[in-house]
């Protein structure tokens, strides 16, 4: 029910009313991005950009730094592990 | 899938399971029983089953599967109500393919369907507005539901409709918001949570400053999480981390798509389309104080049950249902009397056996693997 796809605005379709055209995993779909849209944001500056779609509107657009920044702890958290290991196995006689 | 694929990774997930126990010893309560921690969401619920995470779990971490999976929380006398508005000749009735099969007294809305009802199903509430358009002659109902996940979209349609100036198009406004429902899970005596998941896509519209009071005034930590394993394992690592550490905070394990504030332009269009109703019944829980909202008297021409006459009856849920009990965790859904017997996905008594982010479902469709199999076992 809350899911959301992940999705990128590949075309503005109609900037009045905030409509957009999205891919969202190799779908084409007209998507509302209103909420994502501001002054400082206007609809045809969004072209490329990664969103969250959830019943037909665009609701965050996705940050990619927060995106790497989550990756690279849990990155971190894989390579202690490997890590840990080998030093185990190397400690055993 | 760009941001799906690389939170699905295995290595990373051993990775993050494996050091659970050692955060676990640091945590004492759990030598004395197993630590509790509430995914809020449905759509968590269905990430735990599907992929298996319970099971990459100590003994000592349970989750207990909270009430956010609106379709599972809709009351029947609320689906009656549809099935009435369905019926009327003039109207084409529209909803979420969830909501199709959810039980209600005298029939789901896919038995209306059948039955020669004029109902279908959407996949946005701007394709019912488009339908209203196409059709002059004929009344649209958009049914909608959902936490503030959804209620921006249903708030924006129908701003849309009446700027368009569309006449023949109302909303049967079932909508329902979380603070209020963690809250009467917090306070009600049966629950012994530890922490809480929180709902990601809930938090992208709301921000994570309204849950500051879960660890101000009921000292339990919270991590708002996103719905892909990786996601939900290290939160779940946050949470037991938290705890271990003697810290309760609000974190955000999401930020990719939670910014702190939430959306603006998303909560504007709540505020100006919705109002906090005084109460609202929960099928399993009963009443919860403001838990539901309403469409204004300025939208009232858009407002389903301004414009038709909407029953609204209350019907008790049937005796041998203990969805109430699952819903607060008190029981597994397997310990229900009617369980996979009398209540299964394809003939479901209750709403926790329709949607696949229902526990019930959950626990019937991935729940039933038997992990202790021997090794030299037929394939
Ligand atoms: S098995 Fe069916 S009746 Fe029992 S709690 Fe689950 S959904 Fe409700």
């Amino acid at each position: 029910m809350c899911l959301g796809i992940p999705g990128r605005i590949v075309a503005v379709i109609d900037e009045a009313d905030s409509l957009a055209m999205v891919e969202v995993g190799g779908v084409r779909r007209p998507i509302n991005i209103s909420f994502i849209t501001s002054e400082d944001h206007p609809a045809h500056s969004c072209i490329g950009d990664w969103v969250l779609v959830h019943v037909g509107f665009a609701m965050s657009r996705i940050d990619e730094d927060e995106a790497a920044s989550t990756l690279a702890i849990l990155q971190e958290m894989e390579d202690m592990r490997a890590e840990m290991e080998a030093m185990q196995q190397s400690a055993l006689p | 899938m760009k941001y799906v694929d690389e939170f699905r990774d295995p290595a990373k997930a051993e990775a993050l399971a494996r050091d659970i126990p050692r955060l676990v010893a640091r945590i004492p309560r759990a030598r004395h029983r197993p630590l509790q921690i509430m995914e809020v969401c449905g759509g968590h619920t269905h990430t735990i089953f599907r992929y298996g995470i319970q099971q990459m779990l100590p003994d000592a971490v349970e989750y207990v599967h909270g009430p956010g999976c609106p379709v599972c929380v809709l009351p029947m006398g609320r689906v009656d109500d549809c099935v009435t508005l369905a019926e009327r000749p003039e109207v084409i009735f529209t909803t979420f393919g969830d909501a199709m099969r959810v039980p209600g007294s005298r029939k789901s809305l896919l038995k209306a369907k059948a039955d020669g009802a004029d109902v279908r199903m959407v996949y946005s509430p701007l394709d019912a507005l488009a339908l209203a358009r196409r059709h002059p002659d004929r009344e649209v109902i958009f049914f909608g539901l959902g936490f503030e996940t959804t209620m921006p979209s249903t708030a924006m349609t129908l701003i849309q409709a009446r700027r368009q100036g569309i006449r023949n198009f109302s909303l049967f406004c079932n909508h329902i918001t979380i603070i209020p429902t963690i809250k009467a899970m917090l306070d009600s005596p049966e629950l012994t949570l530890d922490g809480f998941l929180g709902p990601g896509h809930v938090s992208m519209v709301i921000g994570t400053r309204p849950y500051a009071f879960i660890a101000g005034h009921y000292g339990k930590p919270i991590t708002i999480a996103g719905f892909e394993p990786l996601d939900v394992l290290q939160s779940t690592w946050m949470v037991l981390r938290q705890l271990a550490e003697g810290r309760r905070e609000v974190e955000n394990q999401y930020g990719r798509i939670v910014p702190e504030a939430g959306n603006s332009k998303a909560l504007a269009a709540i505020r100006e389309v919705y109002e906090l109703r005084e109460f609202f019944e929960w099928r399993g829980l009963g009443s919860i104080d403001h838990s539901g909202v309403r469409i204004r008297a300025d939208y009232a021409e858009y407002d389903a049950e301004r414009k038709f006459a909407v029953p609204n009856i209350k019907i008790a849920d049937p005796k041998s249902c203990q969805c109430g009990e699952v819903l607060k965790g008190v029981i597994k859904p397997r310990e229900c009397k009617v369980f996979g017997t009398a209540c299964t996905p394809e003939t479901p008594l209750g709403s926790l056996m329709v949607s696949t982010e229902g526990a019930c479902a959950a626990y019937y469709n991935y729940g039933r693997i038997d992990t202790r199999v021997p090794a030299d076992a037929p394939a």
